[in-house]
């Protein structure tokens, strides 16, 4: 078992519009992105999140970024009353536990 | 084989560029300058305010080397999502430095000014006819929350910039715009493919943020052929690579295979990234699905009342240990002494444990310190004062169990400790209009300035 962390070039979040949250895993090459992307799960993502698997909306592969990108549904619109990150982009910690 | 070639100066009209950068797009002879000056990530309040989130000193500074330019090559300028947001406070923002630019420039051009402004009243007719729907996670649009929002624009396609351009407008400044549409109206006026016009605009539109190392301010310039298109970075310190090309159609949207836009989506599957040598990118094979009917983006914004802020620091560890039960007791007590003004929200932001994820933080144990922001919305600002000072008053001084420090619970970095924030607004609408005419919401004033 090993961190994908360890092995990822990226791993970020950012707003994918006002109401969702989009997060991208991309790794240096072909064969990392392969070994990894079918590890990284609903069922995972909505574990460390404390999400329903409902709420993950989509887990997509593409391959010309060697990116795996996770799109959950936003705890509120952005700048919503409650508001902690208002462009999203430092929601991505939990994804540094994820392992394959 | 023709070829059509357009300089994107920078990510964000405002967020600036290198000249060094610009004045190489100019040497590669553009037929157009494009920029696109809109996001909806700064959040709702500028929209609803009317509002800029860029300051007008850079944004005029900008639009002085780029009106500059278009001018003495006799090449159009597009600006898209004027000011922001592109509604009308912020495309008439946006016409006034164009035009003192001009003044100072000593010229005249022909200017379009397109309008995305959606009239509360069109809207209602439009929602009880079905033609209105949700677009992704967000509720049904209700009569109320039409009424009720300040601004609401329409993302206009490639059709009202086109027209623009068909007329002669030399200097477009246009409302709310997909992002691609700046770069694509010209080539697809004269006839290029529409996926790959609005495939490199969508690339184009962030400018050097697609090269490597990015950047959000500095330039990016486009080749479109018959065939595909290609990219290259204008600062000899960044290149297009295929990843860095690729790797920017997954920012901000949540499926890179599928982008959808007005009347149709972008289709990437079959596309292909190239390394070329020199440090550009080949792309070709993208395809443009067209849907049955047209649909226009809807955004809007609506005011939720006033803000007022107070920030402050916890360090007693006893205190740390049972933050969540004092911060509600003290809720309590504010509104047990204000049974009247139901009609405010307090909340409170606690840094160290859960300030940066809310609901969706998993780590349970806090910092040694905590960071509080205490926030009070309400329906006017001095409501909003009064609900966080008694709520920062009260904590300041409230005896929770096993204290025993007992001159005070809050650390305060400020005198005054308490902070108004004015107005405070929500996304409301954020839907699809179904329109037969792509043009018919845009109103365009042309004229000669």
């Amino acid at each position: 078992m090993r961190y994908v962390k360890d092995v990822a070039s990226v791993i970020r979040s950012k707003n994918a519009g006002p109401y969702e949250l989009t997060f991208d895993l991309m790794f240096p090459d072909e064969e990392t992105y392969e070994q990894v992307k079918h590890s990284i799960t609903k069922e995972k993502i909505a574990a460390l999140y404390k999400i329903e698997e409902s709420q993950v909306l989509s887990i997509v592969h593409f391959a010309p970024a060697h990116a795996v990108k996770v799109t959950i549904v936003r705890p509120r619109a952005s700048g919503d009353l409650g508001e902690t990150d208002v462009y999203g982009a430092q929601q991505h910690a939990p994804l540094l536990e994820l392992t394959f | 084989m023709s070829e059509l070639r357009i300089l994107s100066p920078t990510a964000i009209l405002g967020y600036g560029f290198p000249l060094s950068s610009f004045q190489a797009g100019l040497d590669r002879d553009p037929h157009v300058i494009a920029v696109d000056a809109g996001s909806t990530d700064p959040g709702p309040y500028y929209l609803g305010a009317g509002k800029s989130f860029t300051q007008r000193a850079p944004v005029k500074r900008d639009l002085h080397y780029l009106i500059q330019a278009a001018l003495e090559r006799r090449i159009p300028l597009i600006i898209g999502t004027a000011g922001g947001s592109g509604a009308k406070p912020h495309v008439d923002w946006t016409v006034s430095i164009v035009r003192e630019v001009l003044g100072e420039l000593k010229a005249t051009a022909k200017l379009a000014v397109i309008y995305s402004d959606v009239d509360r009243d069109f809207l209602l007719k439009e929602q009880r006819r079905g033609r209105v729907q949700p677009l992704g996670p967000v509720d049904d649009l209700t009569e109320e929350e039409i009424s009720e929002s300040v601004h609401i624009v329409a993302q206009m396609g490639l059709e009202p910039i086109m027209q623009a351009l068909e007329e002669g407008a030399q200097i477009i400044v246009a409302g709310r715009a997909y992002d691609p549409t700046v770069f694509a109206a010209l080539p697809v006026l004269k006839g290029y493919d529409l996926a790959l016009a609005l495939h490199m605009g969508k690339i184009l539109e962030c400018a050097a943020i697609a090269a490597s190392p990015g950047s959000g301010s500095d330039s990016l310039f486009g080749y479109l052929h018959d065939d595909c298109f290609v990219l290259e970075a204008l600062n000899p310190e960044r290149t297009c690579t295929k990843l860095s090309v690729a790797a920017h159609t997954l920012y901000e949207k949540s499926d890179p295979y599928s982008l959808p836009g007005p009347g149709g989506r972008l289709d990437l599957r079959q596309t292909n990234f190239q390394e070329l040598p020199g440090g550009k990118v080949k792309v070709w094979g993208t395809r443009f699905v067209p849907t049955e009917k047209y649909f226009l983006k809807l955004e809007g914004a609506r005011r939720v009342g006033f803000r007022t802020i107070s920030i402050a620091g916890v360090r007693d560890p006893i205190m740390i240990s049972q933050i969540d039960e004092i911060i509600a007791a003290v809720k309590e007590r504010v509104a047990d002494n204000f049974r009247d003004l139901r009609d405010y929200q307090l909340h409170v932001h606690r840094y160290g444990k859960d300030g940066v994820m809310g609901s969706l933080e998993p780590q349970a144990q806090p910092a040694h310190e905590l960071g509080l922001v205490m926030e009070a919305v309400a329906p006017t600002q001095e409501i909003a004062d009064t609900i966080c000072s008694f709520f920062r008053s009260t904590l300041l001084h409230y005896g929770y169990p096993g204290r025993k420090s007992t001159a005070g619970n809050l650390a305060f970095p400020y005198s005054p400790s308490d902070i108004s924030a004015g107005a405070v607004y929500r996304f409301n609408v954020y839907h699809l209009l179904e329109v037969d005419d792509p043009k018919g919401l845009f109103s365009m004033e042309i004229r000669e300035e």
